[in-house]
């Protein structure tokens, strides 16, 4: 997306020069069209300078400093990543972070591509199961999650009492360390799936008619299409599913806090949560900030090997590398 | 898919075969259907049960005794009507604020010739992939400086400006065609009036949906409010509901939370039906049109 976006930027580049372009920039002919542009920008450029430039450089400063808010901050340089490597309930919330999205994200996908490709075909009523299967993701995640608490009581919970229905004696969901983050990927992806499923299906409609008949004309079967063409014209769509939900679910944060508060036994605090309560439970804004910096770094890594690996599944993916 | 099976022949024929599947098809969309609504439907069906239904063993799903009165009572007690209000002023300065400072930003990036403009540009969306978990402490610093603390401003402030809004805006514009613009400034139209009177205008589809993206997300936002909004006079309708739920005694007041939930879903759903044009749009075209 953004390597597409920067390649478009150029179309109508100025010409390129030094103080004396810019000082003509704002004395010559274009003199208005300049001031105006900045004029226009400004709100928004101030806006982003001091909301978002800024504490994005603080962030670097408050990583390498022990600051409890109360008093001064001590620079400590690295030692707050020292620290990282013997906190026990880092790795653990580190552990929890992978394994919810390496959980949630594929079968979440898996799910979505299956209802996008029955919604893609020409019936009635489709726009109303889309409609039905989207509400769940513009609900607030904090109610949605209010509400599967309930549902996941072991009690008098829905899902237990459902279960026992049909002769199964549910676990305690998120009472139980094992079924606590099972449970909250459940939630989330009965939550999430929606949107996932949106892209994909206009990804599907965006497949021309005539590859169809072409490949049965050719005699294949309806494996082969879907193989053959569905499947390779789908790719573009996966892939952005694909970065933006991994992204999406490293940042995870109302669920875990609302269904869980990250119990059992920390069984479901993921890096987010830790890193909430570093800095807004316990006043630790270093090692908070710390944290932070190794989420962005995961996210960045994990992002950045997505695009590297794009051009190897990914049809008409320009890689600017390759 | 669908619409392309031609030329297999089959012991029906293919009018049969196609109505078997879409039979078939409509099974599994009903079932699918029915998980994803039916905890919406449990929230509101048990909105209206007393305490003696909600911890009834095995459960109904349609209660025995209506109590209507839920509603009020969870209105008064988690003070709604002020988180109401918070919420709902909120949600509308930062929407407007949003397509303002989008807009005229967005114009001045797609329309507006001048040095740096591309530099800035590409620090936008760059800086667009920073997750917002990285800005939460130097930003709450800087509310602290700012004597934001538990006031309205921290949580509307710093999302008056949006570069995702922005890129959107830009995108947009860059397609609307040169002619229309041009003629307007033969006219004697100045910057701002050909912003106001031709742009703007034929932008409304992207307006829309930037809106509706943003009063959703905006409604719905819940971590940053919980960590700048600790006074209950300015706590926003997400923080009453979760803190709701934790204030109970002996018995979780299930129905009570469930009515209280029901209240701060409904302005997002009304929202969505009746924008959703737009925020589908809004969500197709950020996706795959989005960068090429």
């Amino acid at each position: 997306m953004t390597a597409g976006a920067a390649n478009r930027i150029s179309s109508e580049k100025p010409k390129r020069g030094g103080i004396a372009e810019i000082k003509r920039a704002f004395t010559g002919l274009r003199r208005g069209e300049t001031i105006a542009g900045y004029l226009f920008l400004a709100p928004n450029l101030i806006g982003f300078v001091v909301f978002m430039l800024f504490p994005i450089l603080f962030a670097f400063y408050i990583m390498l400093t022990d600051w409890s808010l109360a008093k001064e901050p001590q620079f400590i340089g690295l030692k707050n990543f020292e620290t990282m490597v013997n906190d026990r309930i880092f790795w653990k919330s580190l552990t929890n972070s992978f394994y919810y999205t390496f959980i949630a994200v594929p079968t979440g996908i898996f799910i979505a591509f299956w209802l996008a490709l029955a919604l893609n075909r020409k019936m009635r009523g489709i726009i109303f199961f889309r409609t039905v299967y989207f509400l769940p993701q513009i609900t607030l995640t904090v109610a949605a999650a209010t509400v599967w608490r309930w549902i996941y009581q072991p009690e008098i919970g829905l899902i237990n009492h459902l279960l026992e229905m049909i002769g199964i004696e549910g676990p305690k969901w998120i009472h139980n360390t094992q079924w606590a983050m099972p449970a909250v990927i459940i939630m989330s992806n009965w939550q999430g799936i929606g949107f996932a499923m949106l892209i994909l299906l206009a990804g599907l409609q965006g497949i021309p008619e005539e590859y169809y008949e072409a490949a049965s004309i050719d005699g294949a079967s309806g494996w082969q299409r879907m193989r053959f063409v569905t499947l390779p014209m789908l790719t573009p769509a996966l892939f952005f599913v694909v970065v933006t939900s991994l992204i999406g679910a490293f940042q995870a944060f109302d669920q875990f806090y609302v269904l869980t508060q990250g119990g059992p036994a920390q069984a479901t605090t993921p890096l987010t949560l830790y890193i909430f309560q570093n800095a807004f439970s316990f006043f630790k804004m270093g090692y908070g900030a710390a944290l932070a910096a190794v989420l962005f770094v995961i996210i960045l890594i994990i992002t950045v090997i997505q695009w590297q690996l794009a051009s190897r599944w990914v049809i008409g993916f320009d890689n600017d590398d390759n | 898919m669908a619409a392309a099976r031609k030329s297999k022949a089959s012991p029906f024929g293919q009018k049969q075969t196609k109505a078997l599947m879409d039979l078939l098809v409509y099974i599994v969309l009903s079932v699918a259907g029915v998980i994803f609504i039916l905890p919406f439907a449990w929230m509101v069906a048990n909105s209206f049960k007393d305490i003696r239904g909600i911890y009834q063993y095995p459960p109904t799903f349609i209660p025995e005794v209506w109590q209507f009165s839920n509603y009020t009572e969870a209105w008064t007690m988690t003070h709604f009507d002020l988180g109401f209000l918070n919420s709902a002023f909120v949600a509308a300065a930062v929407v407007l604020g949003q397509l303002f400072t989008a807009s005229l930003a967005g114009y001045s990036f797609a329309r507006l010739r001048y040095p740096g403009r591309d530099k800035i540009f590409l620090l936008y969306i760059s800086l667009m992939m920073v997750p917002f978990t990285v800005l939460l402490i130097p930003l709450y610093v800087q509310m602290r400086w700012f004597g934001w603390i538990s006031t309205l401003q921290a949580v509307i402030v710093p999302f008056l400006f949006t570069p995702w809004g922005t890129f959107m805006m830009r995108q947009f514009m860059v397609t609307i065609p040169r002619e229309l613009e041009d003629a307007a400034r033969i006219d004697g139209c100045g910057f701002f009036r050909t912003y106001w009177l031709i742009i703007l205008p034929l932008t409304k589809p992207a307006l829309a949906t930037l809106a509706i993206f943003t009063f959703v997300n905006t409604w719905n936002s819940f971590q940053w409010p919980l960590i700048v909004l600790g006074k209950p006079k300015v706590k926003t309708l997400p923080l009453l509901l979760a803190s709701f739920q934790n204030q109970s005694g002996m018995r979780t007041p299930w129905h009570l939370i469930m009515a209280a939930a029901t209240f701060v879903v409904i302005p997002v759903l009304i929202a969505f039906i009746v924008g959703q044009k737009y925020y589908v749009r809004g969500i197709v075209t950020s996706g795959i049109k989005g960068g090429g």
